[in-house]
């Protein structure tokens, strides 16, 4: 079974926030990479625990668009296509950026309802809300609002 | 909602005259309390609609409006190609042709009661629900092309269902002018084995009684009688439909400064109707919509083989379908000059008034059909559309309750278990592969359905004809 690369010694973090019938996903991470990898267990947790997933499988997500933003907007609906049409959900994330290009992994296992309990199905990312920001030095953020 | 700046022209219409860039003022229709509870928002999403070109007489809100993305919930806008009007994928939404279709069943509540619960367990097995349960239909590429275009019809001519049920759907079941061709192969990826599923969400199946009769007789020519069980089905375009979204979103979003369009709001994103990208996204669009078309009516049959089963003397026929997520090229009467606009309705259903001739010609009398759908456990609404809606907002009404509550807070306020316990009491049985997705769906997360279509009625946009309360919900 393949493992997961070594986790950066700052682990992504994540939280939702309230928006009318959605949810605000967003990612916290000491680089903007991280507040990616960190928007992908924001994803997630949309639909279940992410306690409840494991590594077993590694999907490669490769994104390109003109500027980051547009990379967010990218990655996210990357992996709303992989959950959708190979029924995975996914637990951990790696991301590497460049201003234009994204290479990812997403590490999961196939879904399991029983198990898993999937609370909603990610339509897609939206515009709405989707920023990026550097808040106080070394700490990123990622955000958007998906449609569920 | 702040009132400041608002003009109140009657109990149930407020507007905000077009001031600045505002090329035609905003009308909300709303009693003052649900003006009070809307979200701010609404009013700011509304305002940058009115701001987009070739709009026509007003943005409009219906009484169910909240906050959206780029337009809110309940907007409604038209655009005439003729004068730089646009389409945009954000005013359709992301669960394109995503509606309502109720089923008459010809049975009563005491022929339904005996078998309540052997109902809700073969619904649960026969009807695909949440993520990731795809459908019995397995299609190939070829396959799916053909359902794009022929809809329901498409659907029928497979084997799933009855001809006559396509007299009772919005264009008889075939949205034209569809374009496969500008559907993208990874829309087409999400959508292979998911037609005849519900999807997850705020999407359902229930099976309903009619408890109130409203309006006599258009009842009567509805066929809708005090204490008759129906189902309706709420769902979409499923993967495709969110697909073709987030494709075309994309693609408006960047090529709108080539157009020379401003957006006030990415989520605005849109394309002038005359232009390449605007006529690849109808196209795609309209594919979309009769993949939904398709997939109501494999649920359809789905329906009728598991009523066969328990309940055959059942006489499963279509009451309406109608959609809520769309952009549909109509003809409006303007200032006295009929125009041809591209009327777009995000969580608006459209209502037209007794003698339209886009109404079955059996209801043609009373209008046509507007389905309402509650929320889990709570009742849903049969109206009718009427010939004053034309003038207050093209011939639209609302489309469900909305959300008072986010999904965040509901989950942690409810535990699944325990809202399919209260329902139960209540007679009303939940079946759901996900609990937490019922937590977050709680009755309580939803403002009241009631006062949405009194306020409709009362504007004139829709009638009432029969209040619906659920006996069996199957939650995605």
């Amino acid at each position: 079974m393949p493992q997961p690369r070594a986790r950066n010694p700052a682990e992504p973090r994540w939280e939702h926030y309230s928006h009318g019938a959605d949810v605000g996903i967003r990612g916290i991470g000491a680089s903007l990479a991280q507040a990616f990898e960190g928007i992908g267990l924001a994803l997630t947790a949309a639909v279940t625990d992410l306690a409840n997933i494991a590594p077993a499988q590694r999907v490669e997500i490769h994104c390109a668009a003109p500027g980051p933003e547009d990379l967010l907007y990218e990655w996210v609906n990357a992996l709303v296509y992989e959950m959708a049409t190979k029924h995975l959900l996914f637990g951990q994330f790696k991301v590497q950026l460049t201003d234009s290009e994204l290479s990812g992994e997403a590490w999961g296992e196939p879904l399991d309802t029983a198990r898993h309990q999937p609370a909603v199905e990610v339509k897609g990312a939206t515009y709405t809300d989707l920023s990026i920001a550097e808040g106080p030095p070394g700490t990123w953020t990622a955000q958007c609002i998906i449609d569920v | 909602m702040d009132l400041q700046g608002l003009q109140r022209v009657s109990a149930t219409e407020w507007q905000i005259p077009a001031t600045g860039d505002m090329r035609v003022p905003a009308v909300l229709y709303a009693d003052s309390d649900l003006m009070a509870d809307m979200d701010n928002k609404v009013r700011e999403q509304l305002v940058n609609v009115t701001r987009l070109p070739g709009i026509v007489r007003a943005a409009y809100a219906m009484p169910d409006a909240h906050w959206g993305y780029g337009f809110p919930i309940g907007g409604v806008a038209a655009f005439d190609p003729e004068a730089g009007g646009i389409v945009s994928a954000g005013g359709v939404g992301f669960d394109i042709s995503c509606g309502v279709r109720t089923l008459l069943t010809g049975l009563k509540r005491p022929q339904f009661l005996p078998v309540q619960h052997a109902t809700a367990n073969e619904l649960s097995r026969a009807i695909p629900a949440g993520m990731g349960r795809g459908g019995r239909l397995q299609l190939s590429v070829e396959e799916l092309t053909d359902a794009l275009t022929g809809g329901a019809r498409w659907a029928v001519d497979q084997g799933y269902g009855e001809a006559q049920d396509l007299q009772r759907i919005e264009e008889e079941g075939q949205i034209l002018h569809a374009k496969p061709a500008c559907v993208s192969p990874r829309a087409f990826a999400r959508q292979l084995n998911e037609v005849g599923t519900l999807g997850s969400g705020n999407h359902y199946l229930e099976v309903q009684v009619v408890a109130e009769i409203h309006h006599e007789k258009a009842a009567t020519a509805l066929e809708l009688a005090r204490d008759d069980i129906v189902v309706s089905i709420h769902c979409g375009s499923r993967g495709l439909g969110h697909q073709i979204g987030t494709d075309y979103l994309r693609d408006m979003v960047r090529a709108a400064p080539g157009f020379g369009i401003r957006l006030p709001d990415r989520e605005l994103a849109c394309a002038p109707i005359n232009s390449d990208l605007g006529q690849n996204y109808l196209g795609a669009m309209r594919a979309a919509a009769n993949c939904a078309l398709a997939n109501r009516q494999v649920l359809t049959h789905l329906v009728r083989h598991s009523f066969r089963t328990l309940l055959p003397e059942a006489v499963i026929r279509v009451l309406y379908d109608v959609s809520h997520n769309i952009c549909k090229e109509e003809t409006h009467d303007v200032d006295g000059v009929p125009r041809r606009l591209f009327v777009h309705r995000k969580g608006a259903t459209r209502a037209f008034g007794p003698g339209h001739p886009a109404v079955p010609a059996s209801l043609r009398a009373v209008g046509q059909p507007v389905l309402i759908g509650g929320s889990m456990g709570t009742a849903s609404f049969v109206l009718v559309g009427m010939e004053s809606g034309e003038a207050r907002a093209f011939s639209s009404a609302c489309h469900g309750a909305g959300r008072s509550m986010s999904r965040t807070q509901a989950a942690k306020r409810w535990q699944g278990r325990q809202v399919v316990a209260q329902l139960a009491e209540r007679g009303i049985l939940i079946r759901s592969p996900s609990m937490r997705g019922v937590a977050e769906e709680a009755p309580e997360a939803y403002k009241s359905v009631e006062r949405v279509v009194d306020a409709a009625e009362a504007a004139g946009l829709a009638r009432k004809v029969a209040r619906l309360e659920p006996l069996v919900c199957i939650k995605g």
